[in-house]
Parts: C-alpha cells; structure tokens; sequence
C-alpha cells in the first residue's frame, strides 16, 4: 500500500489522537458553546480511559469470536463437521437479522449488569458473519487450485494451513471487519447497560439533556469507529 | 446506401479505424472480414452511431449520421450482436415487438408482425412467442435476435458476429437461413466476422480490415484467388482457399445440359458445390448426374465445373 | 449394531432434557421487587415431564434410524409437539402459580424454559434444512409454531406470566409504540428509496462520482447510531430555535427528526451500494441491443435496466429494512418512540419483562421483514 492511500488512515488516527488530547481543555469552549451548562464536560472518567475500555471490549470479544468463529467454520466445512454445517449457516443466517441491541438486552436478564454482559453480547454477535464468512470463504476456494494442492501430496492440515485459509484469508477478514464494525457501535449502547465506553458520555447527556457530554462522546466514538474501520485496510493491502 | 468518407476512429492517440472510405449498395450483402482488434466492429458501430466517429463522413440513406437523432437513427437500422442480448425479463414475442413498440405502432399490427417474423425464422412451433429467452437454445435465441431486428422492417441490417457464438451445426444453419432471407427481403446487410469460411459463404462483397484500413475489396472469387498480400492469403487460408469457396452456391447454378449417356455417380440440384467435389472424391468419378426428385438426369456436372472462374 | 445418524437432533433431545432437569422453569416473586425463586418444570407442570421425557426419548430413538425424509418429517411434528408442551407448560404453570400465591405475584420464565426453547429451535431448523424443506414447507413449518402460540395466547393461557402482564399493563402503549416503530421503518426505506435510487443511478453512470458517494457513505455507515443520533441533536435544535416554524412542524432537536434523518443516512449506503450492483449485473450485450434498437437512455433506464436490476435492489431494501428496525430501538434513546422506548425503560427499571417486551416484537418483525423481502427476491428472480 502506498504512502498516499494511507494518508487518510494517517489524518484520522491524527485527528482522533488530537481530540483525545485537547478534549480534556476544552472546557471553556463548551462553556461558551453550552453557557447554560454548570458542568460542561464530562468528567466522571477521562475520554482516554473510556476509549481504552470500549477498544478493549470490542477488541476481546471480537477476537474471542474470531477464535471461535473461525474454528467452527473450519470444523463444518471438514468432512467430521459438515453434519453441522446446514444448521451453523442457517444459524448464522437467521441470527444476523437479530438488532445487535437486542442480543445485548436479552444478555442482561441472563448475566445482569456491566461490561460482562456486554461482553458476553459483543462476542456472540460477532460470531455470525465470522463464522458466515469463514464457511464462504473456504468454500469459495477454486476446485483446481485444491485439487492441485492435493494431487501434489499436502496433508489436510498442511493444505488447510498453507493453501485454504490464505486464500479465504481476505472473505474471512472481511468478516471480522463487519463485526468489528458492529461491536464499535454495540458496545457504544453498552453503557445503558453499564458498560464503560464512549457512549457513556452521550448516555449520561441524554439522560441528563446535557448537550456538551453527548457532542464530546459522539465526536469521539464516531471517529473511533471509522479509525478502527479503517485500520483494517491495513490488512486488505497485506 | 451506406457511405463511409474518410471515417476514422481514435483511442488514445491510436487510430482503431483509420481513413477508411466504403460504398455499400442497396441490396447487397457487405462482408467485414478481418483478425480481432482490425477495426471492423468500430467501424460496424459506427454506422448506427453507436460509437461517433471522430473523423470523416457516414451517409446511411442519406442523411449524415452526425445530424441524425441517433434512437431514431437506429430504429430505422436493424442490429444483431453476438450474443443476441435479449432481453431476459420480454417474452419472446415483446422482444420482437421492440422496435414496432418505441416506433408507437398499433397493437393488432404489431401483433400480425410478430407473428410474422416468428414464422420467417422458423420458429412457430408451439408456444414460442411467450416463452423467456432463457428457455430458448443459443439458436434459437439468435433467430429471435434476428427477428427483433427485421422486425421494423428496416432497409439495413447490421450483424456483428451474429453467429460467432454458436456452434459449427447451427452455424451453418442460420447462415443458411440468412442466404434465404436476404432472397426475400432484399435487404442491404453489412455482416462482421472473423471467420473467412462465413465471409467466403456469406458475402457477395467481401472488405478484408487490418490495423484500421482495408486491405482488400472483392467478390469472394477474387479474395479467395488473388489474395493482395500474405495476411489475406493467410486468412482465406493459402491453397485451401478454393475448397472454402465451394460453399458457395449450388450444383444447379453451375450443371450443364445432361448428355446422352446417364452418369452413375449422381448429386441433387440443391447440394453445396462443396458435397459435389466430395461425392466426386468418394464415387471416384469426375463427372455426376444432376437427379431431380424425380430421378430424372437434369444435368451434369464435372470437376472442371468448380473451377472458380466457371462459377456465377 | 446402533449408529447415531442424526447427532444434532440427539445432542438437542438430551440438552433440552438436561436443561429441564437441572434448572429452574419458572421463577416466582411474590412482588416486583424481591428475585423470584426458581421452580422446576416437575413441581409446575408434572404431566408435561412425563409428555416430554416420552418425546425427548422418541426423537432420540429417531437418531439411530436411517435419516429418510419420512424419518426427518416425523421428527419435525415430534419438535413441534414439544415446543407445544413446552409452551403449555409454561403458560399452565404460571396459572397455577398465580392460584396459590399472591395477586401481586410475578411468574417469569426461567432458564430451563430458553435453554429447552433453543434446543428445540435449533433442532427445528437443523430438520427443516436435513428434509430440505421448500421456501413453502418452511412457511409452513413457522406458520404452524407461530400459530400454536398464537392460540395460546389468544386463549389467555400466558396471561399470568409475568410478561404477558407487562403487556396488558401498556397494551394502549404499545400500540401505539408498535405503531411509531413501523412508521419510522416504512417512512425512512420511503425516503431512502426516492434518495437512493436516483443516487445508485448516477453513481452507476459516473464511477467517479460513485467512488465519493460510496466514500462518506461509507464513513456514515462506521459511526455507532448513537453517535450520529447525538450528533444530529445539536445541529437540528440550533435549526428549531433559530427558525421557528420548524418547531412548529415537529422538527427539534430530540424526537423523530434527528431519528429519521440518521435512519435514512444508515440505509443510502445498502441501497446505493445494490442499485449499482444490480445495474451493473445487466448484461452488456442486452445494453447494446437494447441501445441499438433505438431506445433512448430513459428508455434503456427504465424498460431494461431497473427490471432486470431489481431483485438486487430489493436485496438492498432487505438489508435496510431489517437494520433500520434494529437501529429503531436505539432511536428512543433520542425520544422518538418505538419500540426500544420498553428496552430502555426495562433496562433503567431492572424490568426484565419489560425489555423482552420491547425485543421480541422487534425481532419478529425483522424475521417476518427478512421472510417478505426473501420470498419477494425469489419470486422476481423465478421470473427472468
């Protein structure tokens, strides 16, 4: 990938690290913005600590499903797993016309308040279009291309590791890309259920009709999510 | 008909059709002959206004094609492509019905047109006007495509590679049926391909294309016979060229009156001079009776019949 | 010799079994605010265990024959039953709990009931799919489980569980956030429509204005809905107070507004994105013949392009159908009703009951918008 094309990766990355940086001054801004506002910044914890507790959900449960996800996908399209493989792809199928904030909303009469729920949430989420992708992309593989790979003598394991999965690499990456994405978004509506992240922000200003905490968070989470949204682009050039 | 004056065509700074100058008379069928990238379907498209040319003059019945409203241009040029290009989501007898339709014709007359055409090119069995493209073989879907294009009965017909994705049975066959109907019609066709053995069956005229230019302008005797330089004497195939020409016209168009003597090795009038040299080959004999249904000897025809030279 | 032929079925006879034996089915609280104490589906449905264990051991018996189609059918109507008991049981128990206990008693389903619920679920689809059962025989399928609960329902049966409760505590409410939740889908796939059609038009003629449309689509499409809900608030207030009139025909900064206007930014992306796609899977050859025929541009636009462009473009409306309903929920956090108006209410409250009000009609409606748009693509493309 060239200079050039990464250059907008580059300006947001900037753009978000500037904001998480000058945010914390800006107080007066907001005050002359909102003048009516005692309090207008939010301050109950510091923007850098609520983005590095929403990247740090998003970024477990995603690859929690990603280990999952994957390995499912592999196991239904092997000949031991292929029983299965109808069901997982209906499953995957169905479970993704789910709202993603209604899986979170069931979550919490099973597993109550906070980040675990969300967890637990964001993670089950994402297994969908993992899983989906990786069985696409497996199975998207060209016929003469394994049965070369086969006709030259690799083992399963040695053709699943060194022929499939590069190949289907870029469908199943866009899988987790879409996950990602989602789980960016879900862990922002986290926090009604308690979940620290920059959704904190605009939760608490809509429920307190504070204004400057819902533009603080939403600038902050919107730009997050394109920056995480964009660094898989990274990636796709690998 | 159609007049080409100094027409070129330029693609990044590369002249695809270059200069080229082409009369082509009413009623007659006009052959473009030439390898891929020779400019022939440029200079084909340009003609419906397709693609503008970016020098030079196109006359088609006598208007300037630049001036022309190009849709009413067109409708007025019938144009069958390769692959047909139906429209999957007509039925057969709507993708007919085309041109007749944006041209505003009346319902019942576009109706008996349709019924028409479908009998024209052989296709009125059963319930093949509502039938989908889909359904139709690849030949079928072609004699639709050339029905669509007849169907405004148009003074010009346009083929480009109307047969080149069909295979050789059906070829011949609608090659067959194009001979027939350009008998009955009298239409002025302009046909493109890069098959020679179509050109040398087809054409009455035959404009051989390279790099843009003509290189060559004839009947297919003088093509196939004096060939201008290597590249067309490569094309109509070097020595081969006068078996390829024999697939043009038929036994009757070259017999002489019978003698007395009857022949034993015989042919039908309507038989290719081409099955004449075979059955000729088989039999042993240079010389066969020319039987009608009947049986009776109309004629007889010898090698030396085949000569290019002896033919019409 | 005994060979499992059907693993899936069996492993969900025995976890539905286990599930039922190990936890609680229902939950009893004498009130809303103490936790309710777990009761075994034996302690409230006694006759149910014995229906149940005798199905659970017949669809395991199922397992070992060869899986036939015959086999695979009789299995589905031994999970319908199930679900039917299932559903019985719960209904049943709860009325016999609210009998005995207090009127201000509340019965809700407990972990047995979703865990044997999943099982039966999943093992219905895995069946549906082993028969390969047609687009007609799965409506079926879901017709005829959807019209089991429905009867029991409508037979008042669930009225002493505790959601049904909640349910006749805001039926008026309901309604009309029922209501507000369609609108707000059907108006915005309206609106996105008119916008997105000509959109994915001109980027389909002009790849380059495409690329940028496709690019801040794109970046639209990344930010967290409530991100973009809260970003619209501070603009569209500014717009109220500084015009007037816009108050007055119900533009502010929180409400449907905000709601709408990001609910339509969220489905351009989907729709553009599946009208060029579609536009671009007409064949070139049918563009040509249908140029060369003397069609004009409008002509070819609408006669041959958009028909044949159409079920992509419907799969694009299916897409943003089902994700405008789930983003719908979140659009109460900016008062514009609907449904989520329930979640979050539930959710503040700690009222489970009142969360799964708000959810389940939600996913409902995105199942039956995914079952109409599919059955619609299928339909178009049977046609060509």
């Amino acid at each position: 990938m060239s200079v050039a094309t990464r250059r907008p990766l580059f300006i947001i990355a900037a753009l978000f690290g500037a904001l998480l940086l000058l945010l914390p001054f800006s107080g007066p801004l907001f005050h002359m913005l909102f003048p009516t506002l005692d309090r207008p910044l939010y301050s109950r914890a510091s923007f850098l600590e609520l983005t590095l507790s929403h990247v740090a959900l998003v970024m477990a449960a995603t690859a929690a499903a990603t280990l999952i996800g994957v390995a499912a996908g592999i196991f239904v399209t092997r000949a031991a797993g292929r029983r299965a493989r109808p069901l997982l792809l209906a499953v995957a199928a169905i479970g993704q016309t789910f709202p993603p904030v209604a899986v979170l909303a069931i979550m919490v009469p099973i597993l109550g308040y906070g980040g675990g729920p969300t967890l637990v949430a964001l993670f089950t989420y994402a297994l969908l279009p993992i899983i989906a992708n990786t069985i696409t992309g497996l199975e998207g593989i060209d016929h003469n291309v394994r049965d070369a790979a086969d006709g030259m003598g690799f083992t399963p394991t040695a053709r699943l590791v060194q022929v499939d999965l590069p190949l289907a690499a870029p469908v199943i990456i866009a899988g987790i890309r879409t996950a990602t994405i989602i789980n960016v978004g879900t862990a922002t509506i986290g926090s009604t259920v308690g979940a620290l992240t920059l959704g904190s922000p605009i939760i608490e200003g809509l429920s307190g009709s504070n204004p400057a905490y819902i533009v603080q968070g939403a600038l902050l989470a919107g730009l997050l999510a394109v920056l995480i949204d964009r660094s898989f682009e990274l990636f796709a050039a690998a | 008909m159609i007049t080409l004056a100094g027409v070129s065509k330029i693609y990044d700074g590369l002249r695809v059709v270059d200069r080229l100058d082409l009369d082509i008379a009413a009623g007659s069928i006009c052959v473009i002959v030439g390898p891929s990238g020779c400019g022939k379907s440029t200079t084909l498209r340009m003609v419906n206004a397709l693609i503008a040319a970016d020098e030079g003059r196109i006359i088609v019945n006598g208007q300037d094609v630049r001036e022309a409203d190009p849709a009413s241009l067109r409708r007025g040029i019938g144009y069958v492509i390769q692959s047909a290009g139906l429209f999957p989501h007509w039925s057969i007898a709507d993708n007919i019905a085309t041109v007749p339709r944006l041209l505003g014709w009346p319902r019942d007359r576009i109706a008996a047109r349709v019924a028409e055409l479908i009998r024209l090119v052989g296709l009125d069995d059963g319930d093949m006007a509502q039938r989908r493209p889909h359904q139709l073989s690849g030949g079928q879907q072609q004699r639709v495509g050339v029905a669509r294009a007849l169907a405004a009965d148009p003074p010009i017909l346009l083929m480009d590679e109307p047969f080149g994705a069909l295979d050789p049975v059906t070829r011949r066959a609608l090659q067959d049926e194009l001979i027939a109907i350009h008998r009955a019609t009298a239409k002025t066709i302009v046909l493109v391909t890069h098959d020679m053995d179509e050109a040398l069956k087809l054409g009455e005229r035959i404009v051989v294309m390279e790099e843009g230019r003509i290189v060559q302008d004839g009947s297919p005797a003088a093509i196939a016979t004096a060939p201008v330089n290597d590249l067309v004497r490569d094309f109509v195939g070097g020595e081969e060229a006068a078996l390829r020409l024999l697939a043009r016209g038929t036994v009757a168009d070259v017999m002489r009156p019978p003698g007395a003597t009857r022949q034993t090795a015989t042919i039908e009038p309507g038989a290719t001079l081409g099955v004449a040299l075979a059955r000729m080959v088989a039999s042993g004999h240079g010389e066969l009776g020319v039987r009608d249904e009947a049986g009776r000897e109309i004629g007889v025809i010898a090698l030396a019949d085949l000569a290019p030279g002896r033919r019409p | 010799m005994m060979v499992v032929r059907n693993w899936i079925l069996l492993l969900a006879a025995l976890a539905a079994t286990a599930s039922l034996a190990a936890f609680g089915f229902l939950s009893y609280a004498p009130n809303r605010i103490v936790p309710g104490v777990a009761r075994s589906l034996h302690e409230v449905a006694g006759d149910a265990v014995t229906v149940l264990a005798a199905t659970a051991l017949a669809l395991a018996l199922l397992c070992f024959l060869p899986q036939r189609r015959a086999v695979l059918l009789v299995a589905a109507a031994g999970l319908l039953m199930a679900l039917g008991v299932l559903l019985f049981a719960a209904g049943h128990g709860a009325t016999m709990l609210a009998a005995t206990g207090v009127p201000a008693g509340r019965t809700s389903l407990g972990p047995a009931f979703w865990l044997a619920l999943a099982a039966i679920c999943l093992a219905l689809i895995d069946t549906a799919e082993q028969a390969g059962l047609s687009a007609l025989g799965r409506s079926l399928l879901i017709g005829a489980a959807l019209a089991m609960l429905a009867g029991m329902a409508w037979s008042g049966l669930f009225d002493n569980l505790s959601l049904a409760r909640e349910y006749h505590a805001h039926t008026d409410a309901f309604a009309l956030e029922f209501r507000r939740h369609l609108t707000l889908v059907v108006l915005s796939a309206a609106i996105s429509g008119a916008i997105g059609l000509p959109l994915g038009v001109m980027a389909f003629r002009d790849p380059r204005f495409g690329q940028r449309l496709f690019g801040v689509l794109g970046i639209v499409q990344t930010v967290p809905s409530i991100a973009l809900f809260g970003l619209l608030i501070g603009p569209l207030s500014l717009l109220a107070s500084t015009f007037p009139v816009l108050r007055q025909v119900g533009i502010s900064g929180i409400g449907a507004a905000p709601a709408l206007i990001a609910l339509v930014l969220y489905s351009l992306l989907p729709l553009v994105r599946n009208t060029v796609a579609g536009l671009r899977s007409v064949p070139e050859s049918v563009v040509e013949a249908a140029s060369g025929s003397g069609m004009r541009a409008a002509q070819i636009m609408r006669q041959v392009m958009l028909p044949l462009a159409l079920p992509v473009i419907l799969s694009g409306f299916r897409i943003v159908v089902i994700q405008t309903i789930g983003l719908t929920v979140v659009a109460a956090l900016i008062g514009a009703g609907g449904l989520g108006t329930f979640v979050f209410q539930g959710l503040g409250q700690n009222a489970i009951d009142l969360v799964l009000l708000g959810v389940i009609p939600t996913i409902v409606l995105a199942l039956a918008g995914d079952v109409l748009f599919s059955l619609a693509a299928a339909n178009l493309t049977q046609m060509p």
